[in-house]
């Protein structure tokens, strides 16, 4: 079979339960052409390569949101074009190149820091007992929307300093604005006027939130970005509110979606693989290791696009100047010239240098929590289902082929034990 | 040349307990290897970081107690506090400074370098003379800034002299760095990058003197007051660190036949050492800051990597092929060398090697930003890569290096200048 189209199939809904053969014809040719010119990396040495090639650019990548008429000349004359005009100019810095990306990254990074981060731990054991609390008395839950969906959430919530009664609100804005982080993913005019929609009243209700944090500092994320802070050497800078809504809404959604599906995914996996479901519950330390290879298994992030700016000659193939790029992380993670028996589950691997964060510039900021939440999950969600077993394997999925995960996973299990 | 050495080895000595020893050891282990296994260090130190010792212990920031971690079933005899004395290649043994005799089936040399001490022996033994090399140089030197001197009079443009200047200004203590030849940190930048790290060194409030050398010390009572450079012009200060380089332990090996002098102990690529007349010795290998080897990135010129990331990987590449039977192919150590220095609040950090680079382009941002990657190129070829706060291109352009790419390798890349061949 020819790789031109193979990509297509991966974005194709009825592969979504089980990519990996695809991606394994596809590394047959480690770069390659797909008939609409986009080319598709495969292999785990041409990925980590491409990731920090100073050639590829994040930014300016085709746009998926076309504009419309609406059929008001102010509209569409003027608020619609000024409004575009801020957003291309004020991309969150996933969506950037240096130098913006590093001074925004680098404040991020220093709000995200790592005494937070570790702090998250007890709050989110005490979210997970809650959230398992109220499994009392049922046979059967969906893992997805009774516990993989609403942690998160609250996580980032408390990190961020959303106050408590807006969290349902911002669940739902996360939900919705999951979407716009999925590329290739040619959204139809419905979805794509609730985006928008959803877009303007996030902002609003982020503006009024960083006005308060400027009028009354708190111990959070916003408040750190909003006001700059002066610890360390150097006085940080204060983010402007444009990129400070563009910040907070990357952070809600980067971390939302991305940690729903590595703990669903690594539910589903251990209870395929019952004896490492067993042996997280016998042994609590593995929980670090078995992330890990979760990470390069089923990793939440399957694929990222990015931009050629210049010609690229790499593994017999030129990449041409503005090229899109697709590099395919889940498929490098399962490269048999990088790991050995690929397609195995082993959280015993060494060496594990798996492309489930990225890589590069672009490096994921949420590791670190990522990290925690799910292994305070599994840790709990192990030692408290008595017996849970997968009641539809494979599950229905959500249709992003990039932050892919299922839409519902259905668990049945003999009770719950005290936490 | 010896025969090759036959059958698994069931004895290891490794000479030298710093990080190239340590590495080596938790490869072997790594490896698969069960015999018995020995580290020999001269200090009674336990395996224990440098790095950290310019900057944070100088400081006060951290606690001099830098031990590298060790696995715990890491299952090996630490002889420390008992240098090695001589090597016996015959024999296969090692005798040490307290008498013992220790055989061996393979042998790694790790005993790296110490400070380079200052020439006159009477200044040196000065109270207030110091050099900067390991644990109790750090707590000693620490000790005395703490006590908040007069003056600091730093000799010397590397760096390390740099990194503890840097950690004189952030404990506001007043500093003089005398640089003799050239540019500070031009051995390892070029002039260019190193007169702006100098530049940057002045803003920060170093008093640096370029062409400056001392002439001689004063003291009263065997305490230092000062210095007068040649010239005739006096410093009144406390302390005077001597960092003007490394010497090679290489002494303990005289009389072995090896292939060893000032400059390191002669390897092959496969870290193999040589005797005198080029014959290779099969089981007895070198890795770290006294091995001089054939660099592939540096057309197999034999150079010494004084620097923590070769240390490691030196110290892995000896540890397989000290196991590695005759079947299975010798790995070669062909890294490419890497440093990084924190100095100023900058991080610096380079790939490759300037040595003989005639030309520099910006690749992203600017020096005047100070916050850029400078790519250095010899004869058309990539050889180097520099970046001042913006360390994450160079995995790009260390694969440039590799593979000896044209130079400049890349064009029309994110945040990049037009680029401007200059010299470096």
């Amino acid at each position: 079979m020819s790789c031109t189209t193979l990509f297509e199939q991966v974005l194709d809904p009825d592969n979504r339960a089980n990519p990996y053969p695809l991606f394994a014809e596809l590394r047959r040719q480690p770069v390659c052409r797909q008939e609409d010119g986009t080319y598709v990396v495969s292999t785990h040495a041409e990925i980590a390569r491409l990731i920090s090639d100073p050639r590829i650019s994040s930014e300016d990548l085709p746009d998926p949101q076309k504009f419309r008429w609406t059929g008001h000349p102010i509209t569409d004359l003027f608020v619609r074009p000024i409004r575009a005009e801020i957003r291309r100019r004020h991309q969150p810095f996933i969506f950037r190149d240096p130098p913006d990306h590093d001074r925004l990254r680098g404040l991020v990074m220093r709000a995200f820091s790592p005494e937070r981060v570790r702090r998250m731990r007890e709050e989110t054991t005490d979210l997970t007992n809650e959230l398992i609390e109220k499994f009392a008395g049922k046979a059967r839950i969906d893992l997805v929307d009774d516990f993989s969906y609403p942690l998160p959430v609250t996580v980032i919530c408390k990190l961020l300093g959303v106050p408590p009664e807006d969290e349902p609100q911002f669940q739902g804005w996360a939900t919705q604005l999951a979407t716009a982080l999925e590329p290739n993913q040619r959204a139809d005019a419905e979805t794509q006027a609730k985006n928008e929609q959803c877009f303007t009243e996030i902002s609003e209700f982020l503006r009024d939130l960083i006005a308060k944090k400027r009028d009354e500092p708190q111990d959070d994320i916003l408040t750190d970005l909003a006001n700059g802070s002066d610890s360390g050497d150097a006085d940080t800078e204060r983010m402007n509110d444009f990129d400070l809504v563009a910040t907070a809404v990357l952070l809600l959604v980067a971390g939302h979606e991305t940690t729903v599906n590595l703990i669903t995914n690594s539910v589903l996996t251990l209870l395929r693989f019952p004896e490492h479901w067993q042996r997280l519950r016998d042994d609590s330390a593995i929980a670090p290791r078995l992330i890990e290879e979760m990470l390069r298994y089923e990793p939440p992030v399957q694929y990222r696009t990015r931009l050629a700016i210049a010609d690229i000659p790499i593994a017999g193939v030129t990449i041409p100047k503005d090229a899109p790029v697709v590099l395919l992380l889940a498929s490098g993670n399962r490269d048999p010239n990088r790991f050995a028996d690929p397609d195995r589950f082993d959280p015993d691997r060494s060496d594990n240098r798996h492309l489930g964060f990225g890589g590069g510039l672009h490096y994921c900021v949420g590791a670190p929590l990522a990290r925690i939440e799910a292994e305070v999950a599994l840790v709990a969600l192990a030692k408290r289902l008595n017996n849970p077993r997968l009641v539809e394997d494979p599950p229905p999925y959500r249709p992003g082929a990039s932050l892919r995960g299922p839409r519902h996973l259905c668990l049945s299990f003999d009770g719950i034990a005290a936490g | 040349m010896s025969e090759a050495p036959s059958g698994a080895p069931e004895r290891i000595v490794v000479v030298g307990a710093s990080l190239a020893g340590l590495s080596a050891a938790h490869a072997l282990r790594g490896e698969g290897f069960a015999g018995s296994l020995t580290l020999v260090g001269d200090e009674r130190h336990a395996p224990y970081d440098r790095p950290p010792l310019s900057k944070q212990v100088l400081r006060g920031l951290f606690s001099p107690d830098t031990t590298l971690p060790r696995h715990p079933d890491l299952n090996a005899e630490f002889r420390l506090g008992t240098p090695a004395s001589s090597l016996d290649l015959d024999a296969r043994t090692v005798s040490l400074g307290d008498g013992t005799t220790l055989p061996y089936d393979r042998l790694l040399i790790a005993t790296g370098t110490r400070a380079r001490p200052w020439p006159k022996s009477d200044e040196a033994s000065l109270d207030g003379v110091f050099t900067l090399r390991n644990r109790d140089d750090a707590t000693k030197l620490s000790g005395r800034l703490k006590a908040g001197p007069r003056r600091v009079v730093l000799v010397g443009g590397g760096f390390i002299g740099f990194e503890v200047a840097s950690t004189c200004r952030d404990l506001d203590i007043p500093v003089t760095v005398l640089v003799r030849d050239g540019q500070p940190l031009e051995a390892a930048l070029g002039p260019r990058l190193g007169g702006l790290v100098g530049e940057i060194a002045r803003e920060r409030g170093v008093d640096l003197r370029l062409g400056a050398e001392i002439e001689r010390m004063e003291a009263e009572g065997g305490r230092l007051t000062g210095v007068t450079l040649k010239g005739g012009e006096r410093i009144e200060a406390d302390i005077v660190v001597a960092a003007i380089g490394a010497v090679r332990n290489v002494e303990w090996l005289e009389g072995a036949g090896l292939a060893a002098d000032e400059g390191g102990v002669l390897c092959d690529g496969y870290c193999r050492v040589l005797r005198q007349n080029g014959d290779i010795v099969p089981d007895v290998f070198a890795a770290g800051d006294i091995a001089r080897w054939p660099n592939p990135h540096q057309d197999e010129a034999l150079v010494a990597v004084e620097h923590w990331g070769n240390a490691r990987a030196q110290a892995k590449a000896a540890a397989r092929n000290m196991l590695a039977g005759p079947a299975a192919g010798l790995a070669r150590h062909d890294h490419l060398p890497d440093f990084w220095s924190q100095q100023f609040g900058l991080t610096i950090k380079l790939v490759g090697l300037t040595e003989g680079a005639d030309s520099l382009v910006i690749a992203h941002g600017s020096l005047e930003e100070r916050r850029f990657v400078a790519l250095y190129g010899r004869e058309g070829r990539t050889v180097a890569a520099a970046s001042i706060d913006s360390a994450r291109w160079l995995p790009a352009y260390a694969a440039a290096i590799r593979e000896r790419a044209p130079f400049p390798p890349i064009s029309d890349a994110v945040d990049q200048p037009r680029l401007r061949i200059e010299e470096p």
